[in-house]
């Protein structure tokens, strides 16, 4: 990958992106799709492309996540 | 039948338990207070000892202090709130939720503690390729791309926006700890952020120095 892909990757926005408060808003829903093996993308794209582009949103899902399936 | 007594019935069965047993009587209710207490301090440690991976500065900070702090008010945001859980997810899920944002919140505060605000230099511009990784080899480009981005930050960015940018981008600030500091939110930053990142995009395309594939509008 280039340098302008780089950048170009960086600035990229979606506009399927659904934004902090309404993917924390369902965080609970969503983690429990995916530690039930379903397909929680499909559920919720808005959220799924929220959490690929904000770092804080899909750390806390990282450790949501950790914390439902972690023995 | 009563509303509780219909959310219960509708709930699995372990969710059940838990939303009867916080509704119920004294003793059992602070039975099972405490019991969800201790499960959410250990969701908090280890919380706070996974992000100790991506944020090296917190390993000189008090984590155990830290996680009961979190566990103690997502306590009282769970006990407060537990008329609103509707069983959309399990309830430990939906528990652990709370002490997880306690524990983003709380790093946000903390941030400062050990990164005192300091005023951005003039040449921090030359931090950029860094930031985004460019190669240093292409220095001829690179040099060009981030005079561009600069242009783009100056000429489509309102002041609100370039200074989000900025501490964001070239000062590293956390978007939590931004808030904190601005008396905000995570989710204003990151629109604001969101909406900085899609006009330096446009300019650098309107230019020629990105393709114009992948643009997006919000």
């Amino acid at each position: 990958m280039n340098h302008r892909d780089r950048l170009g990757r960086f600035l990229a926005t979606d506009p399927a992106d659904v934004g902090c408060e309404e993917a924390m808003a369902v965080l609970h829903v969503y983690v429990d799709l995916i530690a039930d093996g379903r397909d929680a993308a499909a559920a919720y794209p808005g959220v799924a492309a929220h959490l690929a582009a904000c770092g804080p949103c899909g750390e806390d899902f990282e450790g949501l996540l950790a914390a439902v399936t972690s023995p | 039948m009563k509303p509780l007594e219909e959310l219960v019935a509708a709930l699995d069965a372990e969710s059940a338990e838990w939303v009867a047993a916080l509704t119920g009587p004294a003793a059992e209710r602070a039975q099972r207070e405490a019991r969800l207490h201790g499960m959410l301090v250990r969701v908090a440690l280890h919380e706070l000892g996974r992000r100790r991976t991506t944020s090296p500065w917190l390993a000189g900070v008090e984590l155990e202090d830290l996680a009961h702090q979190a566990a103690a008010d997502a306590m009282l945001a769970i006990l407060r709130k537990l008329g609103t859980f509707r069983g959309e997810s399990r309830f430990t899920t939906w528990a652990y939720r709370f002490v997880i944002l306690e524990v983003s919140a709380k790093l946000g505060r903390h941030y400062w503690r050990v990164h005192p605000p300091v005023a951005l230099e003039a040449e921090a511009w030359e931090r950029l390729p860094d930031r985004f990784g460019l190669d240093p080899a292409e220095h001829v480009q690179r040099a060009e791309l981030v005079r561009a981005m600069g242009r783009a930050v100056d000429e489509t960015l309102t002041a609100h926006q370039r200074r989000l940018f900025t501490a964001i981008v070239l000062e590293g600030t956390p978007l939590d700890a931004l808030a904190v500091r601005l008396g905000t939110n995570r989710n204003a930053i990151y629109k604001t952020v969101f909406d900085a990142r899609r006009k330096i995009r446009a300019y650098l395309v309107a230019n020629g120095y990105l393709e114009q594939e992948g643009t997006g509008a919000r």
